[in-house]
């Protein structure tokens, strides 16, 4: 052991070199944000809360194909389709199951209409495992709710597709 | 008045949790009132003027020996069915020990009382040098007076503390310990090292 | 104050237990609100140091969080483990809890103002500092369950082994200070190095109060010596077992600990009440002002302590006590008293 580590050990040079990193970090900018009044930006690709999306005139875009449920890996998705008055196919049963799902957005993927997107709402909590066992209506509302922001980051997205 | 109380008060429960420590199912149970005892009996001291002892009580015998104590008797595994059984037996010899320790305290008080010892005063107030601490005057005595006795207990309690130590280490030879300096005198420079190994003719570590 | 209380026509015995009540409450509430408040700096300091905001949310700044644990705590349902042994399983947390009140008794807030101004007041804190072993080892047995009992064993060996360093470093003060009353030795400090009040600056005694800054965060069982409730062995130590008040009371215990700590090493080493430096004007701001804001440097210090240095293992902990700060101590206490002698301190 030499002088120099002698004195280094008895002065607790180490300690002392830890401290004032310590300090200085102590009047940095925080590293967090505010979260529930702060949010961080979020990316076109984004996969949260899903969503059944409409048409512009209003009619849904879904035809029930259900390639999304097939493609499912979680198989969270259950359709059941039938001809409406007007003759055209479409889903009387769209559920997911929001507590199965693993948001890999392959639903999305299959999509040949862009009906079932996964939009950028991440805070849809809960206080019971019921409320996740998402249906139709619900999706729809979540559609119509999110429709700008889905539509927005589409077309932010669209050329990379 | 507040003497009074105060001195009935610690009295009162010096006395109580001492018969508690006796008479106790649990050893855990028996410590904790002992050191009840102990604290009461420091309150005793401070009120004799007496601050300094029963610091020291406090310090010394509720700091560390009754925790020590405690660390014993937590660990042992009492069976108390056979502690009980041997209470008849035993009891003659605890009765021949009462007894004599009886008699020691009345001779001891007697011949206190008979003042032949001046180490206090016989109404039992402790004999204070006028104009000086506590400390102070225990200072005084022990480094002057009692110096030789003083310094013949420390040699004591070290002969006692290396005498344990001898006892009870034992070096293996099978085990490796830390050598903390070793560890905290190695640099980064001298525990790696750069080579460029030639192809196929791998490296001497 | 017992004079004031006389003067309203009581006898010297009411007077007198009157102004102890007053003088109790006029220390332990304050104390109690500051432990609230200083969980919370501690909280927040921890935080900045780790690029973090800390409690933000309850109260402006977050001012509140340390209320909303409290209310929290105190509506939770206290449990008592079917196997524990219910008496000195209640009993140990107030002990925790009243030693860690008790031995503000002897601490100078200000020239005179100190509750019980007796001449063997360090003797007191040494001795009341050792009580708080009690607590936790009391905790630890009657809980009956493994990881408590561990945790108990542990503290009290590192709080047995970190008083005897302790005392040692204490004695330096003491020969220096040539007192046992905590008000005398601050006065001792007056002009102790050119201008400058406290032991501190003294280069015989600067290495014993980084050794009484580390014992007495070992003391405390502070990290980076929280063994005892190290979580990734202990779950949560000796508090495993309690919930609620009883749990509360621990929290309160350890920080008022925590706050003591920092008081002795104000009152012992940095010139308790008085300013930094021995110049008329400073004497201008109360005394109280100076004791405070030298205690919550040192709470900074050891919520700094706590946010750099990871956690030493046992067998460390045991090492530096015993074979580093124990010879080291008594080294300096011959120093100390040789360097005495020889300039003839002691006339």
């Amino acid at each position: 052991m030499t002088a120099a580590q002698l004195i280094k050990s008895f002065t607790l040079w180490e300690f002392v070199k830890a401290h004032w990193l310590t300090l200085k970090y102590f009047f940095k900018p925080k590293a967090t944000i505010n979260y529930p009044f702060e949010k961080n930006p979020l990316s076109p690709r984004f996969r949260g809360e899903h969503a059944l999306r409409r048409y512009p005139n209003g009619e849904e875009r879904c035809i029930a194909c259900k390639l999304c449920e097939a493609i499912c890996p979680a198989q969270a998705i259950t359709i059941e389709a039938a001809p409406r008055e007007d003759g055209s196919r479409r889903t009387t049963r769209y559920d997911i199951d929001m507590t199965k799902c693993i948001y890999c957005g392959f639903c999305q993927e299959a999509c040949p209409v862009d009906a079932i997107v996964e939009g950028p709402n991440f805070e849809y909590a809960t206080e019971t495992r019921e409320e996740l066992l998402y249906d139709k209506a619900k999706l729809l509302a979540n559609g119509d709710k999110w429709e700008r922001a889905i539509a927005a980051n589409l077309e932010a997205d669209a050329p990379y597709r | 008045m507040i003497h009074v109380i105060a001195f009935y008060l610690f009295a009162v429960m010096t006395i109580a949790s001492g018969a508690i420590t006796i008479l106790s199912r649990n050893p855990v149970h028996s410590v904790l009132w002992l050191i009840l005892a102990f604290f009461n009996a420091a309150g005793l001291m401070i009120l004799v003027g007496a601050e300094f002892i029963a610091m020291l009580l406090v310090i010394v015998y509720v700091g560390a020996v009754a925790v020590l104590f405690l660390f014993v008797v937590m660990m042992l595994d009492i069976d108390f069915a056979e502690l009980r059984a041997g209470f008849v037996k035993n009891f003659p010899l605890g009765m021949l020990v009462a007894i004599v320790l009886l008699a020691e305290m009345v001779l001891g008080i007697g011949a206190y009382k008979a003042g032949a010892l001046q180490l206090g005063t016989p109404d039992g107030t402790a004999a204070q040098p006028a104009g000086t601490t506590n400390i102070e005057a225990i200072g005084a005595l022990l480094y002057s007076r009692y110096l030789f006795l003083f310094e013949a207990a420390g040699v004591i309690l070290l002969v006692a503390m290396i005498g344990a130590i001898v006892l009870t280490h034992r070096q293996r030879g099978d085990t490796r310990g830390q050598k903390i300096s070793k560890q905290i005198a190695r640099r980064p420079d001298e525990a790696t090292v750069n080579v460029k190994p030639e192809v196929g003719k791998g490296v001497q570590l | 104050m017992t004079a004031f209380f006389q003067t309203l026509g009581m006898s010297y015995e009411w007077a007198w237990f009157v102004s102890t009540i007053c003088g109790i409450l006029l220390i332990a509430l304050p104390l109690l609100l500051g432990v609230a408040m200083i969980i919370y700096a501690d909280r927040k300091i921890w935080a900045a140091m780790a690029l973090r905001r800390g409690p933000n949310v309850v109260g402006p700044f977050g001012l509140l969080q340390s209320f909303a644990d409290g209310l929290k705590v105190f509506l939770q349902e206290t449990i008592i483990p079917s196997a524990a042994n219910k008496g000195i399983f209640l009993i140990a947390p107030v002990v925790t809890f009243t030693v860690a009140l008790m031995a503000w008794a002897v601490i100078p807030f200000n020239s005179g103002a100190i509750l019980a101004d007796i001449n063997v007041g360090l003797l007191y804190v040494l001795a009341i500092s050792s009580l708080g072993v009690y607590g936790t080892i009391m905790a630890g047995w009657a809980s009956n369950s493994k990881y408590p009992f561990f945790s108990a064993m542990r503290a009290s060996a590192q709080m047995i082994s970190y008083e005897v360093s302790i005392g040692f470093i204490l004695i330096c003060v003491v020969l220096w200070a040539g007192t046992f009353n905590m008000n005398g030795i601050v006065k001792a400090q007056q002009d102790h190095v050119w201008l400058l009040n406290g032991f501190v600056f003294n280069p015989l005694l600067f290495p014993m109060w980084v050794m009484f800054l580390i014992s007495g965060m070992a003391e405390t069982q502070r990290a980076p010596f929280d063994l005892t409730e190290a979580e990734s062995e202990l779950v949560a130590g000796y508090q495993t077992e309690y919930s609620s008040m009883a749990f509360a009371a621990y929290w309160l215990g350890e920080y008022a600990n925590v706050l003591l700590m920092c008081a002795l090493n104000a009152t012992l080493f940095w010139g308790g009440w008085l300013p930094p430096l021995d110049i008329p004007v400073l004497y201008l701001v109360p005394g109280i002002v100076w004791f405070l804001l030298k205690v919550l440097f040192f709470f900074f210090v050891f919520s700094w302590v706590k946010a750099t240095v990871p956690r030493y293992r046992y067998d460390q902990l045991m090492r530096l006590g015993w074979k580093v700060f124990l010879p080291v101590s008594l080294l300096f206490v011959v120093l100390v008293s040789g360097y005495l002698m020889a300039t003839g301190h002691f006339a």
